[in-house]
């Protein structure tokens, strides 16, 4: 019989401890079809942050490092100079990578350090139980803003890719959403995209991934990802926000 | 090795670093020591290293914390409020059991404070530092001999034991050029064999896992005992001092870095005017040399702490002669300077006996 989907060896047996409907676990499960897709398995160095995502270290079947709040990037830019030939991840929330660990994103984008950041958009802070991101949008309840963000008290959004994009520094930034299967698919395309970019030593790669948060949402599921379309994507527009010219070439052809 | 040079305390250190094998260094600029990001940034590259200039000291830690992951002997340095800001990164690496190298040329304090030299760090570098129970490695020179020498004791002490160490220095020392030596031949880390615990790839063997959490609290407990029982051998193995015409001292000086060479001449002038002065100067200030205050203590009764801050060294002198002794203290905080003079002053009128104790204000 054709196998059509397996477990991917790029993740550990290890029990996931990710709520009902959860964003992480999909975007760990594409992340790690990536990179043993690519034949980098072996290469691999992951930085798991401080959030919900803390465990990723458990569940991540390559060499793995967790560190402090928001310091991915500067970690991964440590192990990137020593290791050049492995394939560097930081896994980042957004309170993670958009607030504490601020100057390290920008930092080691406008270095164009050659890493990977895979970061998890889900407008809340998920682990320390629901309070306010930098990333929460305006209206949106969290226990720190519990009725509602207002632009008088809280100021704006922090949009990430169009930050970003600013910089020379960049080679490639998407947003991308996983909220149902066609998205699955894309995002898994665009984390693909900035493994390769990084194996190719074009610099620095992010992916921004739009997630769900349904428990400290307080939300079931399928609502939580009619709200990630409803509400999310009108603010944080889904596409590619940089990309190298050739390669844009290169992917219009095959398209 | 052999080879006389003469150098600025903080490119000394940096030279030293690299000699003893460092080939990852980040930092950030902060006076007094700039010399040492300002050597390496050309330095290193020459030997086959990376610098960055990272954008905090926050992020210079972090830094030290992947690259150090991946085996490499790293090192940062900065001064009193950077080392601050470094504070949980190095909490990470204790925990973590990573083997960084780093340097602080203290200043003067609290806040931004001064540029001036100070020693007023002692209690942020030998009690930790950082949250949570740990202890790291703390080498205190007294010359640009030891700034340059230091680095190796420092990275081999790290990696045998898994553990930060730190040199902990001052203004002066960064800053004074005088000759110096090497005494040891420059170390090529391409010849070590990666440790066992290093991140490069599970190149298809067993993943590695460098952490430091355990959200079990019997589990981090046994985390805690493991690095409790490391220390213990460290302070069992490690310990280094100097004793300075101890054996007849009717009175004897403490003190480290700096200031204990300021009491090498308050020593020497007394000495010339037929004082019977000693002096101990702890070289690891942590591990501290309890035993040699101890085993003095029971035949001197006079100490005589000075220190470039307001009395934490002298802390671990008294929780070493444990009142078996009388102690007194001579203190300049901030960016003061004492003088040979000045110790030689204190040091007659205690023996003559009309000192406070414990208390001494210039
Ligand atoms: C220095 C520091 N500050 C604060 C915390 C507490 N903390 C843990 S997780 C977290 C927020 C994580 O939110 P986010 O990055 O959005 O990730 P999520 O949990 O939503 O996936 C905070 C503030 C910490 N561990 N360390
Ligand atoms: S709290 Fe939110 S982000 Fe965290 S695991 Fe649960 S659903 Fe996911």
């Amino acid at each position: 019989m054709e196998i059509v989907f397996q477990q991917t060896p790029g993740l550990t047996e290890t029990p996931m401890r990710y709520c009902p409907g959860c964003g992480h676990g999909v975007v760990h499960r594409l992340v790690a079809e990536a990179y043993t897709e690519l034949g980098m398995k072996e290469k691999t160095i992951g930085v798991a942050p401080v959030g919900c995502s803390v465990f990723a270290d458990e569940y991540f079947n390559v060499d793995m490092i967790q560190g402090p709040h928001g310091r991915g990037p500067a970690i991964a830019t440590g192990i990137k100079r020593c290791k050049p030939e492995s394939l560097v991840f930081s896994y980042q929330g957004d309170g993670d990578l958009a607030s504490i660990g601020m100057a390290e994103t920008i930092h080691s984008a406008a270095r164009s350090e050659n890493i990977t950041i895979i970061f998890i958009n889900n407008a809340i802070y998920g682990m320390t139980g629901g309070q306010m991101a930098p990333t929460t949008l305006i209206g949106m309840k969290s226990t720190t803003s519990p009725h509602g963000r207002t632009v008088e008290a809280n100021g704006y959004p922090i949009k990430m890719c169009e930050l970003l994009a600013a910089l020379d520094g960049p080679v490639y930034l998407e947003r991308v959403s996983v909220d149902k299967p066609a998205a699955v698919v894309k995002a898994k395309r665009a984390i693909k995209r900035a493994f390769q970019y990084q194996i190719e030593k074009r610099g620095f790669t992010l992916v921004e991934i739009l997630s769900q948060c349904p428990t400290d949402w307080g939300m079931m599921p399928l609502a939580a990802l009619e709200r990630v379309r409803k509400e999310m994507m009108p603010f944080f527009p889904l596409g590619i926000y940089k990309e190298p010219a050739d390669s844009k070439a290169a992917v219009a052809e095959k398209e | 090795m052999g080879e006389k040079l003469f150098m600025k305390g903080n490119e000394a250190l940096a030279e030293g670093a690299i000699r003893a094998g460092c080939r990852f260094f980040a930092g950030y600029p902060i006076t007094p020591q700039n010399e040492v990001p300002e050597y390496m940034s050309w330095r290193l590259p020459e030997a086959g290293g990376t610098f960055i200039q990272a954008e905090s000291e926050v992020s210079a830690i972090n830094m030290l914390y992947g690259a150090s992951a991946t085996g490499t002997r790293t090192m940062t340095s900065s001064s009193s409020p950077g080392i601050s800001l470094k504070q949980e990164g190095i909490s990470y690496c204790a925990s973590a059991e990573l083997p960084i190298f780093f340097a602080n040329v203290v200043r003067g304090g609290p806040g931004l404070g001064n540029i001036a030299p100070s020693q007023g760090d002692y209690f942020q570098s030998t009690r930790g530092g950082g949250h949570g129970d740990y202890r790291v490695i703390v080498m205190a020179p007294k010359s640009v001999a030891e700034m340059a020498n230091f680095p190796r004791l420092c990275y081999e002490m790290a990696f045998k034991y898994r553990i930060p160490a730190m040199i902990l220095a001052d203004g002066i020392l960064g800053q004074m050029m005088e000759p110096l030596e090497f005494d040891f031949e420059p170390i090529d880390p391409a010849t070590f064999e990666l440790p066992k615990w290093a991140l490069r790839g599970s190149g298809g063997a067993e993943r590695r896992r460098v952490n430091s959490y355990d959200l079990r609290p019997s589990y981090m407990e046994k985390w805690n005992f493991r690095l409790e029982a490391k220390y213990q051998e460290i302070a069992a193995n490690e310990i280094r001092y100097e004793a300075t015409q101890i054996e007849d001292a009717d009175i004897v000086l403490a003190a480290y870095g700096t200031s204990a060479r300021i009491c090498e001449s308050a020593l020497m002038l007394g000495r010339r005017e037929g004082l019977k002065i000693g002096l101990v100067r702890p070289i690891t200030v942590w591990p501290f040399p309890t035993q040699i205050f101890k085993d003095l203590s029971k035949r001197v009764k006079k100490f005589l702490v000075v220190e470039m801050s307001l009395g934490q060294f002298v802390e671990d002198v008294q929780l070493s002669i444990n009142g078996k002794a009388e102690i007194y203290l001579h203190k300049r905080p901030a960016g003061a300077i004492p003088t040979g003079e000045e110790v030689l002053e204190i040091t007659k009128k205690i023996l003559s006996g009309d000192q406070t104790k414990l208390h001494s204000k210039p």
